[in-house]
């Protein structure tokens, strides 16, 4: 579980996140919806340590990251896996080199066991044949395919995604979302997911956090969301509808 | 505001060198990783610093040869003079000014890339830290290869230089080959291969530093790759000033 308490974010002289309190539970797909600039990618890169927070304290599993020195944060990051909206491959790494590079760096195994993990790991994304490859020979879904594979290579507790299927054709985007869904339901991860697909909010969001104007303007689930009484989210979802009937 | 933004850079330049000097996260990786980038700036670069060394080499020797018109002045001067000139200057900081756009216009480039592309916060999320992962091997890489490559520079300057002379006829090769042993200074050696070393020294941590916080996208990697060159070139050469002035005045 990743609670976040009172989370305020300041860039210069603009306050992105106006003291959010949430809690992202254990075993389900946490989700952090909101329009472009609403604050949701500085939330997820708080959470994750990338930017420094202001205020409040982000917690996981009870563990205060507000009192840890750069050890203890090392130590939790071993924890977590996280996929980039861009995949962030090492570009001068092959698919299995990338899968592996973490094993490499934070385990004592021996080449064979780490290459048996890095394959194991990439059949559980459906990647095979493909060991051998650079990310720039790969299409984009298999990047995040790839991706997926190096994030829960050291079998993290905490997974986040930033957009992951953003850049993706909608039946590639769906796989995607399907697979963080098994993959959290199956090692009972918790994740937490940057979105502004609509198609993913009701397909796998089991938790929904709405952000907007960096501010926490509501949280749910799917089933409760088109019944959220809340008019900005009313709206991003309106307009949302109103962009998918015209196509 | 210019002074106060260049203290800033010093400043974060200087935390910046205190992440790299931190402790690998595995020997094993980083070992390998030193090898790989000597394989990058230095073997990759003894193709260039061949073709400059071996034609500036004979371009001294040919100016210097023509510039002699004295019959006084003894032709072995003229292998004397390009030995000098090769050994203290052209070899150690010419070649460092051309790997500082070869190589530090690369290595800014590829770390640059890296940040924007995200994958150097992939490396922060995993608890690698990222500065002494990218630039500490290449810092070492570039410590290790510039003085091995000012060396050869220094021997394939001089076999320009010889082979100039003898081909055109300015230089009898005995004469020159007497020139280059003529009143040699030892030190000058060392001091060449030290002032490289800080050179290489400059060139990597400074193309590093310019390429790691890179922001924006692919026109601010092309921005910091220029920046990289252009400041690396001017610390380089305000460090020649600086060295000779104090080990050879």
């Amino acid at each position: 579980m990743i609670e976040a308490k009172n989370v305020v974010k300041v860039f210069g002289e603009r306050t992105i996140l106006h003291g959010i309190d949430a809690v992202f539970e254990t075993g389900k797909t946490n989700l952090i919806i909101g329009k472009s600039g609403s604050g949701k990618t500085v939330l997820l890169k708080s959470l994750v340590g990338l930017y420094d927070i202001d205020s409040g304290d982000i917690l996981y599993d009870g563990r205060s990251t507000k009192t840890m020195d750069r050890k203890q944060k090392n130590s939790i990051r071993q924890e977590i896996g996280m996929l980039f909206q861009g995949s962030a491959l090492f570009d001068s790494l092959t698919v299995e080199e990338n899968v592996r590079f973490p094993l490499d760096m934070f385990t004592d195994m021996s080449l064979e066991e780490r290459q048996e993990r890095a394959n194991f790991c990439l059949k559980r994304v459906n990647i095979i044949n493909s060991n051998h490859l650079y990310p720039s020979e790969i299409s984009g879904g298999m990047q995040k395919r790839v991706a997926i594979a190096r994030a829960i290579a050291l079998n993290p507790k905490y997974l986040f995604c930033d957009e992951p299927n953003s850049g993706l054709d909608p039946v590639t985007a769906a796989v995607i979302d399907n697979l963080i869904s098994e993959i959290t339901k199956e090692y009972g991860i918790t994740t937490i997911m940057n979105t502004h697909d609509m198609n993913s909010v009701f397909s796998i969001g089991e938790k929904i956090i709405f952000i907007n104007e960096g501010h926490k303007a509501w949280e749910g689930s799917s089933d409760t969301i088109t019944n959220s009484n809340c008019e900005p989210l009313d709206e991003f979802i309106k307009t949302t509808r109103n962009i998918i009937s015209k196509l | 505001m210019f002074l106060a933004s260049t203290f800033a850079h010093i400043g974060k330049y200087c935390l910046f060198l205190g992440q790299t000097c931190r402790k690998p996260e595995k020997w094993r990786v980083f070992l390998r990783n030193i090898l790989v980038e000597i394989d990058k700036v230095g073997v990759d670069s003894m193709g260039i610093v061949t073709i400059i060394s071996l034609f500036v080499g004979a371009v001294i020797t040919i100016q210097t040869a023509n510039n002699l018109d004295n019959p006084f002045i003894p032709t072995y001067t003229v292998g004397f003079a390009a030995r000098e000139c090769i050994i203290l200057e052209f070899s150690p900081t010419i070649i460092c000014l051309v790997l500082a756009g070869k190589v530090g216009s690369n290595i800014s480039s590829e770390i640059g890339t890296m940040r924007i592309t995200e994958q150097i916060d992939a490396l922060d999320i995993m608890g690698i830290n990222s500065a002494g992962y990218l630039a500490a091997p290449k810092i070492i890489a570039m410590l290790v290869s510039v003085p091995l490559l000012v060396i050869y520079s220094i021997a394939i300057g001089i076999y320009g230089g010889y082979l100039a002379g003898k081909y055109t006829g300015l230089v009898p090769p005995d004469d020159f080959i007497y020139g280059i042993h003529f009143s040699l200074k030892p030190h000058y050696i060392p001091y060449s291969l030290f002032k490289s070393t800080i050179f290489g020294f400059i060139i990597a941590s400074i193309s590093s530093y310019c390429g790691y916080y890179t922001h924006g996208g692919a026109l601010e990697v092309g921005k910091s790759s220029t920046k990289a060159v252009v400041i690396s070139s001017i610390v380089v050469l305000m460090f020649n000033l600086i060295i000779t002035e104090l080990l050879l005045s």
